[in-house]
């Protein structure tokens, strides 16, 4: 099975993003070949709706689940009408988060926070 | 002369600055472009008042139609498509109306489908035109709202126009500023409110637009945005002083300028402060 996790770095060591659709890069891991790639995120720098684009590459990874510490109202409808799981990041590195994963220790995401799409603070 | 009231944050006086002007110049325009939290006509209590619902077009899909290109999602900058299971969803909210969508579908699965965003509303209080703008709520951007109500055939050449800006400095504020010929930026006398200030100051700067500050709430104390100001070599409009009959005026809904003499003589001279301002800046710039 595959699985997506924001990361800042191009490494398996490296740390959890806690922006989903700001994150630099994207891990996907298959969990039988044990392969890892990284995919950059081209929704890190968009005006707006990063989360949705974010999300759009989750999806086009045919990945079955996705581990991060949270995750936006509009990018979590993108994931579940994929039929894709999300799971709630814990804190440390990547490679922490994948045997978590695969130990079953991680639980769903219950909160999605609602969408920040005013361009730019206030 | 268009004037563009603006702060950083909202209840700094933006709105009593912007009404209270519109009210001494008599003759004038207020257009209130804080669209999300609209409070001018609470003040001037417009009558006669005309309403215009505000329509954007979104894309919606035929699924029928659609054979799964995914041109569409690829074409839109604003990330308002996803493409899920061989299909494209809009996210409405996220849509900012290009239209783009339409226009490379091959197979003419996308068509325009209306969505009301909020509302125009222009009445009459005294000789003042008040209009003000009104988003419905769970809307993402009031742009097109903005847009509409700084039309230029509101404007009379010579009838001073006041726009109550939206609070911060994101491209709603933007879009409220950029035909304005002055900007007034409204602060409150905090560190605070220091901070708030730069925003729009450095907004106001990015656009190249002539401003002047007005320093709200204003006690016999240190000062820091007077300070900011002073430093930064900012010309000082006008110092509102903090004292509670103006307080009370203002939190009852009721427009200081038109209560009392008192603040009648205030607001006019900054009235005139700003015309010989933009004057100035018109004589001075290509
Ligand atoms: S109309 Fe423009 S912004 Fe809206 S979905 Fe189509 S391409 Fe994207
Ligand atoms: S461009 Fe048209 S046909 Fe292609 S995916 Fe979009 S809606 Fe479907």
């Amino acid at each position: 099975m595959k699985i997506a996790i924001p990361v800042d770095d191009k490494s398996i060591e490296t740390s959890v993003c806690i922006s989903f659709g700001r994150t630099p890069y994207f891990l996907i891991y298959d969990t039988e070949t044990k392969e890892s790639i990284f995919l950059d995120n081209s929704a890190s720098a968009s005006q707006g709706g990063s989360g949705i684009k974010a999300a759009q590459t989750v999806v086009d990874n045919h990945v079955e689940a996705l581990l991060t510490p949270r995750c936006g109202e509009n990018a979590a409808e993108v994931i579940k009408a994929a039929d894709i799981r999300i799971y709630k990041s814990i804190t440390g590195f990547a490679n922490d988060n994948i045997n978590a994963f695969i130990e079953g220790k991680l639980s769903l995401l219950k909160e999605i926070h609602a969408g920040f799409h005013h361009h730019g603070g206030k | 002369m268009k004037v563009a009231v603006l702060s950083g944050k909202g209840g700094t006086g933006k709105t009593l600055v912007s009404v209270n002007l519109a009210a001494v110049a008599k003759n004038s325009t207020y257009i209130d472009c804080d669209v999300e939290e609209p409070n001018g006509y609470l003040f001037f209590k417009p009558e006669d008042v005309q309403e215009e619902e505000i329509e954007v077009k979104i894309p919606t899909i035929d699924d029928k139609l659609c054979n799964g290109c995914r041109k569409c999602v690829d074409f839109c900058k604003y990330n308002a498509l996803a493409y899920i299971k061989d299909k494209p969803i809009v996210f409405e909210e996220v849509c900012h109306s290009c239209g783009g969508c339409i226009l490379v579908c091959p197979e003419k699965a996308l068509s325009e489908k209306e969505k009301f965003i909020g509302k125009i509303q222009e009445g009459t209080s005294d000789q003042v035109t008040v209009n003000t703008g009104i988003m419905n709520t769970g809307e993402a951007s009031g742009i097109p709202i903005i847009k509409k109500l700084l039309k230029q055939n509101r404007f009379e050449k010579d009838r001073p126009t006041f726009i109550d800006c939206p609070p911060g400095s994101a491209c709603i504020v933007m879009e409220s500023i950029k035909d304005a010929d002055y900007c007034i930026l409204v602060a409150e006398p905090t560190l605070f409110g220091v901070h708030n200030l730069n925003m729009v100051y450095e907004l106001v700067r990015l656009f190249g637009k002539p401003y002047g500050i007005v320093l709200n709430k204003c006690m016999d104390e240190e000062n820091p945005a007077e300070k900011f100001c002073l430093e930064k070599g900012i010309k000082i409009l006008s110092k509102i002083p903090f004292d509670n009959e103006l307080g009370s005026l203002n939190s009852s809904a009721q427009i200081a300028a038109r209560e009392s003499n008192k603040y009648d003589t205030m607001f006019s001279s900054l009235l005139q402060t700003v015309i010989k301002e933009v004057r100035c800046e018109t004589a001075t710039s290509p």
